[in-house]
């Protein structure tokens, strides 16, 4: 195992983050507006977002950069500061992290998709060899591979930030199928397990796409088809409609309410995606001091 | 024909248009084989997809298969009075720059016999005011993935009004932030909260017309 993540999982679980993109909506990021470029334009602001989730009790931190790919950053005319977006991700989280955080730096989805053709495996290969490089060469301690639908597009991007020598976690979107445990593209837990670890991934894991009750019977598949770690990120529930904005009704207290059947399922990373705030991270924080007591 | 059935509920196109063409060089009237055989597997592969029991990449297979017996079929069903179903102006709001859904939805509804008119990501209402005036479909399709930007199809439908063209489209929103609450809220005409509700959606709407497109 990788010798970061083995130092982080001698206390298991590990606690991530929450939100980013609601939590800079409250710092003012307007609709249409690319989250990635306040990097440049708001670094103060992005820090603060970074810096709630290291006192919340985050144990890992990501970036500011899901979105910093070559294709989406051309779509908002971005193209040519790709490098300077992604590393001043890497230094704000940073900077907020100090030796209290580690910082794992974020890359999402291209936003192009294989099976419509928009897009060649090549080009995504490309395209995250890229991402990932700067994301590595601005000092970020591991890269994170998350929110994928595209079970041939995460393996191309694992296989990217793997190339970096950095550890990377590789995660996918499971909200699909009858029983809402396939990824959009059809893909079981047991097949993103072997081919997200056979490109590479250090840590595996599902994120976003659900409410956190249905992560816990993932967490075990995964956990039963591989012999990697597990990060989990569920949403805050499901959105309710208000006045044209996305409301979430789970309070951050139910939501750690799961976190013990996530740790009995098997979850070694533990965090959470939209909906989610430094208030969640604070509740699971509570919750993880006899969790690990009972380890003792 | 009945492979023909099989060939587009199991996505195979080669198999749809080796078919297809046989079929049409028996003899076989065009009309039949879209009502008798095609839809009705497109019905059923969307059903599937629907129940969770196929995904993605195998509905946008089906939807290929039919495209490509369509491509052959349309010229003599063209002759025998009768073309694309519809023609459809789809864009991504102005804002957002989420394209799989669309695309997706797009692709259906080409599997479905309509006409498709892709404006593409971030579409301003100028834009599609601009393709009412070029195309002139029956229906204007709006997709938005954000909820921060799904007030752009409101923006949308008061421009489609104010320059007067409100009457003469009908509007299709959809993507995964909408529900029917929020598509009656905004004065569009229907929504789809997916690819296949799309479809169903835009039948509806063409039928609700009084003088569809032959």
């Amino acid at each position: 195992m990788n010798a970061l993540i083995e130092k982080l999982l001698q206390a298991s679980p590990v606690i991530t983050d929450g939100a980013w993109g609601t939590q800079l909506q409250a710092q003012g990021l307007q609709p249409g507006e690319i989250p990635d470029a306040w990097n440049l334009s708001f670094p103060e602001r992005v820090r603060q977002v970074a810096r709630a989730y290291v006192e919340a009790g985050s144990q890992v931190i990501l970036t500011n950069t899901f979105g910093a790919n070559r294709f989406r950053l051309t779509e908002y005319d971005l193209r040519a500061k790709l490098a300077e977006i992604n590393r001043a991700g890497v230094q704000i989280s940073r900077q907020a992290a100090g030796d209290r955080a580690s910082v794992f730096a974020s890359i999402g989805p291209s936003g192009k998709s294989l099976v419509t053709g928009d897009v060649t495996a090549g080009e995504l290969r490309t395209a995250f060899e890229e991402q990932a490089h700067a994301l590595a060469d601005a000092g970020a301690d591991a890269l994170v591979i998350e929110t994928m639908s595209d079970l041939e597009e995460a393996q191309l991007a694992v296989a990217a930030a793997h190339a970096t020598g950095l550890p990377v976690v590789g995660c996918m979107v499971f909200d699909s199928g009858r029983n809402k445990d396939c990824t959009m593209m059809g893909n079981t837990p047991e097949q993103a397990a072997a081919a997200l670890t056979a490109a590479g991934a250090d840590v595996i894991g599902a994120n976003c796409g659900q409410g956190i009750a249905g992560f816990v019977a993932i967490a075990k598949r995964l956990r039963a088809a591989s012999n990697r770690p597990i990060w989990i990120k569920p949403n805050a529930g499901l959105p309710r409609l208000v006045n044209g904005r996305a409301e979430y009704d789970m309070t951050p207290e139910s939501f750690a309410g799961f976190v013990p059947a996530l740790v009995a399922a098997g979850a070694n990373f533990i965090g959470g995606c939209c909906g989610t705030t430094p208030a969640f991270i604070c509740a699971i924080a509570e919750r993880r001091a006899p969790a690990l007591r009972g380890h003792d | 024909v009945k492979e023909l059935y099989d060939a587009v509920l199991s996505g195979n196109s080669d198999a749809a248009k080796r078919i297809t063409e046989q079929a049409i060089a028996s003899g076989v009237e065009p009309m039949r084989l879209v009502n008798e055989f095609m839809s009705p597997a497109m019905a059923e592969a969307g059903q599937r997809f629907e129940n969770g029991d196929c995904f993605v990449p195998h509905l946008l297979l089906s939807a290929r298969a039919m495209k490509t017996s369509l491509a052959l079929l349309r010229p003599l069903l063209v002759s025998s009075g009768a073309s694309a179903i519809g023609r459809v102006v789809i864009g991504t709001v102005q804002g957002d720059l989420h394209d799989i859904g669309k695309n997706i939805v797009g692709a259906v509804l080409e599997g479905g016999g309509f006409q498709v008119i892709d404006l593409g990501v971030g579409v301003t209402p100028e834009k599609f005011i601009a393709a009412i005036h070029k195309h002139n479909p029956e229906i204007v399709a709006m997709s938005a993935l954000l909820t921060i930007t799904m007030l752009g199809m409101k923006d949308t439908i008061q421009a489609i009004q104010a320059v007067g063209l409100r009457r003469s489209v009908k509007v299709l929103i959809g993507g995964a932030p909408i529900t029917r609450e929020f598509a009656t809220q905004i004065g569009a005409d229907d929504f789809g909260s997916g690819a296949v509700q799309a479809l169903a959606a835009a039948k509806r709407l063409l039928n609700g017309r009084s003088h569809p497109r032959v």
